[in-house]
């Protein structure tokens, strides 16, 4: 769908004295699914290594002994909302409202930050309970693997800052809007990421 | 304040390294100084460094390769010279740790620094103008790969002088390269060498992938692209799929040694077996990464030279892409012996030995293309010839060393080592060589002189046979690779006749730096006026030499494969020109930031690597500022008006009627 409107919107912009102009949104976008699958293979390591390293416990705790489930679950959900109003952004944008999307795109930023916040606190009580990365095989593995996603979810906070500014100087313009695009894509994609996250590591590790 | 760094650092009591600073300082002044005497940095700043032009980066890769073929070359020199030396108790002139240093040094460099930026130096000179485009999807990025790469070139060579590099062989296997075994800054400088020019590597997949995948010229549909456009694009596929495991791989090594994880530790439920399979799944994709846009290579030039259409387009873009695929699921073959049990050797050993038939289609492809054609033998044509003797036969040993039984018994030996020089060298360099002659008149608009360029092909396949061929036999004597030095006496005879092919392999080297001072000197006499030189079938050859910065005056039209052939076929034999009326141009503008955020980079790592976190830090911070100070910067481009680009069209045209 998002491809669909911009592609609209690139031809209503585009310039008429050159026809060999590549669309360059649709090139940007095209480039970012690409990207991200690129990033994909990195998330895939970072699962297999978790996969292979889950019974490297060395005598330090189990999966099933350090996950709290309805923790989790509340971050869970704040990430899965995050998605939902960052979706209500882009919808925003092909209203062309600037208004709404910064509206939007602020209460994405406050249910991401509150997720990273939840994850560092999750992080924090593990490594005062002394169940730190270096403990063991498998918290190594835990913490990279989580911490990963957390690390990305911070990126995409700092670029919801940067795209309310430029939305709020420069309005929704051909330089926008495929950012905006953009990073719904990355957003939706740490979602699906999470989600395996959330299966994989925290209710299979719960079992 | 210095992190781990103190003076202790700087090796002055190595007589080589001091030497050899000495030279270079010397030499970089003097490069320096001459740039500062004729008033060039504006010059250097404004169209080369800042340049997003996807020819101008292309010739800094092949620049910065040639630098560090004689860096690697270099390295692989003292290796032979100190095993024709230590023979029976004799310990040579390399102490264990130095030795250790440099093989680890050669192979990481001839990999990373030489045969990389070689292949994704081709790719961007020629790809572009190969589909018809005017740059590439994402100009800035181009540009950014290329300073990320510079980065990991500059602290590989840092550690020259600054400490010392890693004694671990160029993968770095755990746990050796562990903090257990490898305390010291050696292998940290690797990690960040290759962590950051790996990055820029991943930015140049994807960017060259969308290229080709969406920038296409009109009519130009997937079968009508050239081959080496087809080859990189799958070359570009690897990129994107197995360069993110090499990054992963290396942030978890990183967090073993700077955090103290046990992801590869031997103790505490880490796994060190999982690193070489982790490192092998990157690492196995990587060699077809190089070795495919050299096959590209190939077929343009047997295809130009033997005046005929290729034969079997079709069947070698299906084994190129056979080759794409199957090379993702034989990584197993590099550690047989590590006891993954006979049914997984089985599998990934009858693998190995399926990639010998796509590999085998391309050959005679290459064959029947020769065959009746009209071969003129020229130097893209000999590195070609001698490349399908040679790799076919380097091909051979490594179905031997895909059997597993075999492989207990050759594992880590000297035949490991004959098999991939004779697939690197015999496929990889001959193809860059072949590729830097045939391309070079597109790039500055004059021909290489043939003369040195058939020395130097002789030189460098005589002495490859010399130098490799020796280690074939050793190997069945028992002789392993990574060894200082020997016992057994009778050795040393094989090991001076490998010595004397490095010696010749030295004089091929010499032959194309003079080549290419010659062909400088008499490039008046060689100048390329028509952009086609030898008369050629696809569309780099449809422009200038060098081309216009926008390569295009109008897009051309495509509607089969050879599309410049068929256009002058049409055109009664010549090549058409551009007429008026022409259009204005949407081109990208220059970038400084790129640039900035590169040598950022290098700081960065370099901070990194001596445990320096306030550099580290600030330097973290700049490279974000700047790629802010890019985000929020929205002058990245503008038109070239039609009135400018006829005038340079009209001065083309009239350059090449003064020639005739």
């Amino acid at each position: 769908m998002a491809t669909d409107t911009l592609k609209t919107e690139g031809h209503a912009h585009g310039h008429d004295h050159d026809h060999d102009h590549h669309d360059a949104a649709g090139t940007k976008l095209f480039g970012f699914w690409v990207y991200l699958m690129s990033d994909l293979v990195i998330f895939g390591s970072l699962f297999a290594t978790y996969a292979v390293l889950l019974r490297g416990t060395a005598d330090g705790p189990t999966p099933g002994e350090i996950f709290q489930l309805p923790f989790i679950l509340v971050e869970t959900f704040l990430l899965l909302f995050s998605s939902f109003t960052y979706g209500m952004a882009v919808l925003a944008m092909n209203a062309g409202s600037v208004a709404k999307v910064r509206q939007w795109l602020l209460i994405t930023f406050v249910l991401g930050a509150a997720f990273v916040g939840m994850e560092v606190y999750e992080f924090q009580h593990l490594i005062h309970e002394g169940f730190g990365p270096d403990k063991s095989g498998f918290l190594s593995a835990f913490f990279t693997l989580v911490g990963t996603h957390g690390l990305h979810v911070t990126f995409g906070l700092i670029w919801i800052l940067v795209m309310i500014i430029q939305v709020s100087k420069q309005g929704l313009t051909d330089v926008t809007r495929p950012r905006i695009l953009c990073l719904s894509l990355f957003w939706h994609f740490l979602d699906i990421v999470w989600i395996c996250v959330f299966s994989f590591v925290y209710l299979m590790g719960a079992l | 304040m210095f992190g781990k760094l103190s003076l202790d650092d700087i090796p002055i009591h190595e007589p080589i390294l001091v030497v050899t600073f000495l030279a270079i300082a010397l030499g970089g002044l003097v490069v320096v100084g001459a740039i500062t005497y004729f008033k060039k940095w504006g010059y250097l700043w404004r169209e080369w460094l800042t340049s997003i032009d996807h020819k101008k980066l292309g010739i800094m890769y092949f620049i910065v390769a040639l630098v560090m073929l004689l860096r690697g070359f270099a390295d692989a020199f003292m290796m032979r010279s100190q095993l024709a030396m230590a023979s029976a108790g004799s310990e040579g002139f390399l102490p264990p740790h130095h030795y250790d240093q440099i093989f680890t040094a050669h192979g990481v460099i001839m990999i990373f620094f030489v045969a990389m930026p070689m292949v994704i130096g081709l790719m961007n000179l020629v790809v572009p103008l190969q589909i018809g485009a005017r740059d590439v999807a994402f100009p800035f990025l181009n540009n950014l790969s290329f300073w990320l790469f510079a980065a990991g070139v500059i602290l590989v060579n840092v550690s020259l002088f600054v400490g010392e590099f890693a004694t671990t062989g160029w993968l770095a296997y755990v746990p050796l390269s562990g903090i257990d075994y490898s305390p010291g800054v050696g292998v940290d400088y690797w990690i960040w060498a290759l962590q950051i020019s790996g990055i820029g590597t991943t930015l140049t997949g994807i960017n060259f992938f969308v290229t080709i995948i969406k920038m296409r010229t009109k009519g130009m549909k997937m079968f009508h692209m050239p081959i080496f456009t087809w080859t990189s694009l799958c070359a570009n596929v690897l990129i994107i799929a197995s360069f993110p495991i090499l990054t992963a791989t290396i942030a978890f090594l990183t967090l073993d040694r700077y955090l103290g994880t046990h992801f590869f530790t031997t103790d505490m439920g880490g796994n060190m077996m999982m690193y070489v399979n982790l490192i092998w799944a990157w690492g196995h994709p990587e060699v077809y990464i190089l070795i495919l846009p050299a096959f590209g290579v190939f077929s343009e030039v047997i295809a130009t030279f033997a005046r005929k259409r290729l034969f079997g387009y079709g069947t070698m873009v299906w084994a190129t892409v056979a080759i794409t695929i199957l090379s993702f699921i034989v990584w197993l073959h590099h550690f047989f012996t590590m006891g993954a049990g006979a049914n997984v050797n089985a599998f990934f050993g009858i693998m190995t030995m399926i990639i010998a038939i796509p590999t085998g289609v391309k050959v005679f492809n290459w064959l029947f293309t020769m065959y009746r054609g009209r071969l003129e033998f020229t130097s893209p044509v000999l590195w070609t010839i001698g490349f399908i003797i040679t790799f076919t036969l380097g091909g051979m040993t490594g179905v031997m060393l895909s059997v597993p039984a075999a492989n207990f018994v050759l594992h880590n030996s000297l035949f490991v080592i004959a098999h991939f020089h004779n697939v690197i060298i015999g496929g990889v360099v001959f193809g860059m060589m072949a590729g830097l002659t045939y391309w070079f008149p597109k790039a500055f608009g004059f021909t290489l002189n043939e003369k040195w360029g058939k020395r130097s092909f002789w030189c460098w396949l005589v002495g490859f046979y010399l130098a490799f061929m020796p280690l074939y036999v050793l190997s069945f004597y028992g002789a392993v690779r990574r060894m200082q030095s020997y016992e057994d006496g009778s050795w040393q005879p094989l090991m001076l006749i490998a010595w004397l092919g490095a010696v010749t392999i030295l004089c091929g080297i010499v032959c194309t730096l003079i080549q290419v001072f010659v062909s400088i000197r008499d490039r008046k006499q060689n100048q390329d006026l028509t952009g086609d030189p030898w008369d050629a079938r696809t569309l780099e050859w449809a422009t200038a030499s060098p081309p216009q910065f926008y390569n295009f005056a109008h897009l051309p039209e495509v509607n089969s494969v050879d599309a410049f052939w068929e256009m002058k076929q049409k055109n009664g034999g010549t090549a058409p020109k551009p007429k008026a009326p022409y259009k204005d141009i949407h081109m990208p503008k220059n970038t400084w930031e790129a640039p900035v955020m590169g040598a950022f980079s290098t700081v960065l790592g370099f901070a990194l690597v001596w445990h320096i976190w306030w550099l580290a830090i600030v330097s973290g911070i700049a490279i974000f500022a700047t790629f802010m100070a890019r985000i929020f910067n929205n002058d990245v481009d503008y038109y070239v008006p039609a009135a400018e680009v006829e005038r340079i069209e009209r001065e083309v045209q009239k350059r090449a009627e003064m020639q005739a």
